[in-house]
């Protein structure tokens, strides 16, 4: 089955789900509702093969309701064909975790609420991953300029102790167990 | 006139290190205390760049790991969306900086995708030579530094000898050393330099002896073997769900290569096998590499066997530069030139993906252009990015002194990975 039956396949199946389809260049790219496109995406590597997400990308349409959109790209290593699924995420909607699906999408999904913004309903671990945690911006925006804004610098504040303060002789021979054998801090006189 | 004084605190890298370490310690299971975190990188020597593992560890073994990137992000697409289609390509060469060659290729082959144009035959054929010189280059240094890592010194002398000579050649083809950006959409900046081909078959006839040399050393080497076999297994189950590409896939059993599963730039024209490891682990995936070494220097002396003559650029004139003479002399092509100079390639509106199989993994480019001559969204799917994504998976239950080698079998780029 090429890229372009299976495109009818999943119209037949998903019927008013598939919004629409379109070809340019060769490449399929399929519609979807946002809440129909977890289980079109299952069905997609369930039934017709495509076992490898190859990528997962946003796209930020400013001015336009609704506003994002996130992209998939599949393909499957038993019939080497490719298929786009595209998916608009209405406002004050999260898109669905497809971590379930294809465990390879934990880092793609973090990448795009990381840069992008759009949050992942379901995802075992949604942070940020390139920017640091607690990053105001989401830098793939349209509106946020390329030379980038002023921010507050990483969040990381000072901990009570580093470990090895005082230098690295901290150990106490014959203590207990490794905590106070290895503690985290020289202890002073009195703790003792 | 009252003053207010702020308190500002300084991005301390070991205070960043140890405010994670006490928050993963808040959550960990282990409530009698006998688990630390330990922190290993953004600098490390075994961790190639600046990628950082947070580790959690019950003596010896790792229980948890998480990885930590993003240290080297400098915004590749958010910078694209900002400048013309040709503008972009010194960017790429900073991708996999180990194998700037191939990714000038798979850029350009991705915006010719969205503009639908194709190089001529010459054209193809010399990016063919850029991109098997750039997977050579690449695994040489990855085998080299894997070697390195696991304790074999001597193997990344060798292998960075032969790398110095593909810098030579790259310096004849491009003019430049590393940052190569040799490409363009439609083409490229320059054919072949005189004498080019003579000094690839000479390179490649002195590396072969330098292949079975560093195979001689490592592959049947006792310590090299106990170091690495059943070490960091993917099963091919793992590494297909995880999105694994490149020889890390390849290494897992999964005979999957983009230039014989959906061949571009004629490589089905070329006779060449694609090596597939059985277990999965670190030795798997070296093997691979050496493997694919040799079937690279196979491409290599094909297409040069038969060279083809004529242009190297594509035929539609309105998306080249004109030849420079020319700009000088003619009225028409000076307007040419300035329009495409200021306002880049009108490409179509529409979107496109394609991915290339680069020395570390597929490197793919999805483009959604809405007209003119700047891309709207440009999305870099990097293999080192998502080869990096299975190592919370995969590390846990080994020992410390086995992330090196674990590391250095995956052969990631960080410049790659955090874009």
């Amino acid at each position: 089955m090429n890229a372009a039956q299976m495109v009818n396949a999943l119209k037949e199946k998903f019927g008013e789900a598939v919004l629409s389809t379109t070809e340019f260049r060769g490449e399929q790219t399929v519609h979807v509702s946002i809440a129909s496109v977890k289980a079109l995406l299952k069905y997609c590597r369930d039934e017709l093969a495509f076992d490898y997400l190859v990528d997962l990308s946003t796209l930020d349409h400013m001015g336009e309701e609704p506003r994002f959109e996130v992209v998939y790209e599949l393909y499957g290593y038993g019939h080497h064909a490719h298929l786009r699924v595209r998916s608009k995420i209405p406002d004050g909607e999260d898109a669905p975790s497809v971590c379930d699906i294809w465990a390879g999408a934990n880092w793609h999904e973090r990448e795009a609420w990381d840069m992008m913004g759009v949050k992942f309903s379901g995802h075992p671990d949604l942070r940020r991953i390139l920017m640091w945690e607690g990053y105001p911006f989401f830098p793939l925006r349209k509106e946020f300029p390329l030379a980038g804004k002023p921010s507050d610098l990483p969040e990381v504040g000072f901990t009570k102790v580093a470990p090895m303060a005082d230098g690295p002789f901290v150990t106490s021979a014959g203590a207990a167990d490794t905590v106070s054998r290895e503690p985290r801090a020289k202890r002073t006189e009195d703790e003792k | 006139m009252p003053t207010v004084t702020r308190e500002y605190e300084a991005p301390d890298v070991a205070a960043k290190a140890a405010m994670q370490a006490e928050s993963m310690e808040a959550t960990t299971s282990d409530i009698v205390g006998e688990k630390m975190v330990l922190n290993m990188g953004p600098s490390h020597p075994a961790t190639h760049g600046v990628l950082r593992l947070v580790l959690e560890m019950d003596g010896e073994i790792i229980t948890k790991a998480d990885p930590d990137v993003g240290f080297l992000h400098r915004g590749d697409e958010k910078i694209a969306e900002n400048m013309h289609y040709n503008q972009f390509v010194p960017y790429t060469d900073r991708l996999d900086y180990l194998a700037p060659l191939a990714n000038n290729v798979a850029y350009a082959l991705a915006c010719e995708k969205l503009m639908g144009w194709e190089v001529p035959e010459r054209g193809r054929a010399i990016r063919v030579i850029c991109c098997e010189l750039a997977r050579i280059s690449a695994h040489m240094l990855g085998v080299g530094v894997f070697a390195m890592d696991v304790g074999a010194m001597t193997v990344f002398l060798y292998t960075f000898t032969e790398r110095e000579k593909i810098y030579n050649l790259c310096e004849q083809l491009t003019g430049a050393r590393f940052t190569t950006s040799y490409t363009r959409v439609g083409g490229q900046v320059r054919d072949l330099p005189d004498g080019f081909v003579s000094a690839v078959r000479k390179f490649l006839d002195e590396l072969e002896p330098v292949i079975d040399e560093v195979d001689k050393l490592l592959t049947r080497n006792a310590i090299f073997m106990a170091r690495t076999q059943n070490l960091g297994v993917i099963t091919k189950q793992e590494a297909i769900d995880w999105g694994i590409s490149g020889p890390n896939l390849r290494g897992s059993g999964v005979a999957h290569d983009l230039r014989k599963s959906n061949p571009y730039l004629d490589y089905e024209r070329y006779d060449f096998d694609i090596p597939v490891g059985t277990t999965g682990d670190c030795y798997d995936r070296y093997l691979v590499r050496m493997e694919e070494m040799r079937q690279s220097v196979r491409i290599l002396r094909q297409v040069m066997d038969k060279l083809p003559g004529g242009p190297i650029n594509v035929a539609d004139a309105k998306g080249l530069l004109p030849k420079k003479e020319k700009v000088l002399m003619k009225m028409e092509e000076l307007i040419h030139h300035f329009i495409i100079a200021t306002q880049g390639i009108d490409a179509p509106p529409g979107e496109v993906y394609f991915g290339a199989e680069n020395p570390k993994g597929e490197l793919g480019f999805y483009i959604h252009s809405k007209g003119g001559g700047v891309p709207y969204r440009l999305k870099i799917r990097s293999p080192s990015f998502i080869n990096l994504s299975i190592l919370s998976k995969m590390i846990p239950g080994h020992l410390l002194s086995d992330v090196p080698s674990v590391l250095g079998s995956l052969d990631f780029v960080m410049g790659e990975c955090d874009r």
